[in-house]
């Protein structure tokens, strides 16, 4: 049960923009334009991203989602997500992959964690200024949505079903 | 320097906000309706939870700037907001912004320690959903603002003086988006 009253008949974080619409617009528009933009970073990767760092701050609505929807941009590797919520630096990801969760990790355990050797390898492996700054701002926003969440103690009546029919829609038509 | 090309002598937030104008505009946005919208808590008190949430998250700019921004709100009290960051159980603030510190101060920790005592105490203390809302909202917001400002390595003015016009300017007009000066 929330701590607060909320529409038990909406799933998630639409519960709590339901309570206060008047943040819905602006951080809808962020959604959009930091999760679908295609420029820079793949959908995939920064569903990717969303689903580590929310894997490591333990929020299971947020890393469960979000690893469906990376899942649905890495049709042919349907291992990845476990793999990476295991341990990315082990597997057979790509150095890029690596090193843009490296970023993320660091972002999760607060900011000045992310230290200039890693932006170093980044740019080792071809990652742009564009790339850093929305792996950066992508993992500060789950840090924000994790809580926000969490904080508020919102619990799901999701199923793995229900998970994967949303995240299918997400995949094909965004936020 | 920044880990990224960004615009020089423009510090923190503002020089993210020029890097990607399409997300710092959003981010603009969030911050006024958070900080400036209609909400139980004052002005003054959200700015308190958004500089304590900073502090603790040790990002330097969010904590100055915002700091400034309750001073001028409180009419430069610095004493009572520099005890609210040190010891804000015995600062002179109303038992209800204590506990709603005292959640605001999980949130940044790991949201998961927020538990029923922590909302049943706020509560009793005569907080409601909305401030309850707006509290983990504003705290959960600011670790995403300092991690962003610090994960790139943004400029952070020394300059006491710098935060006292940055916190005026916020206090005034709030949360604007800036232009790009061409």
């Amino acid at each position: 049960m929330a701590y607060i009253t909320l529409d038990n008949s909406i799933p998630g974080m639409r519960s709590l923009l339901a309570y206060r619409p008047i943040i819905a617009p602006p951080l809808l528009a962020l959604m959009k334009v930091v999760m679908r933009s295609n420029q820079g970073l793949s959908l995939g990767e920064r569903e990717l991203i969303a689903t580590y760092v929310s894997y490591l701050n333990d929020c299971t609505n947020c890393h469960t989602i979000h690893g469906e929807v990376a899942q649905c941009f890495y049709k042919d590797t349907p291992e990845l997500i476990s793999q990476i919520k295991e341990n990315y630096t082990k597997n057979s990801l790509t150095p890029r992959l690596q090193s843009l969760l490296a970023i993320a990790e660091s972002v999760q355990k607060g900011g000045k964690h992310v230290s200039e050797v890693q932006i170093k390898t980044a740019r080792e492996n071809n990652i742009s200024d564009l790339e850093i700054h929305d792996t950066v701002l992508i993992a500060s926003m789950f840090c924000f949505f994790n809580r926000y969440i969490d904080g508020l103690g919102l619990t799901s009546n999701d199923t793995k079903e229900t998970y994967k029919e949303r995240a299918k829609m997400i995949a094909e038509h965004g936020y | 320097m920044a880990y990224i090309n960004l615009e020089k002598d423009v510090p923190g937030i503002r020089s993210l906000a020029l890097f990607r104008p399409d997300t710092g505009k959003e981010l603009y946005k969030l911050a006024q309706v958070l900080l400036r919208d209609d909400s139980p808590l004052s002005q003054g008190e959200r700015e308190l939870i958004a500089t304590f949430v900073s502090s603790k998250n040790e990002c330097t700019f969010c904590t100055q700037s915002h700091a400034a921004a309750a001073g001028y709100l409180f009419h430069n009290d610095t004493q009572m907001i520099d005890l609210v960051l040190t010891d804000y159980q015995n600062a002179p603030i109303s038992e209800k912004l204590k506990c709603l510190l005292s959640i605001a101060g999980k949130v940044q920790q790991d949201a998961r320690l927020v538990g029923d005592e922590d909302v049943a105490n706020a509560r009793k203390h005569g907080a409601n959903d909305r401030d309850i809302h707006d509290t983990v909202l504003i705290a959960a917001t600011f670790c995403m603002f300092n991690r962003y400002v610090d994960g790139l390595a943004t400029m952070t003015p020394a300059d006491p003086v710098l935060y006292g016009q940055m916190g005026a300017r916020m206090g005034e007009f709030g949360y604007i988006a800036p232009s790009p000066t061409i």
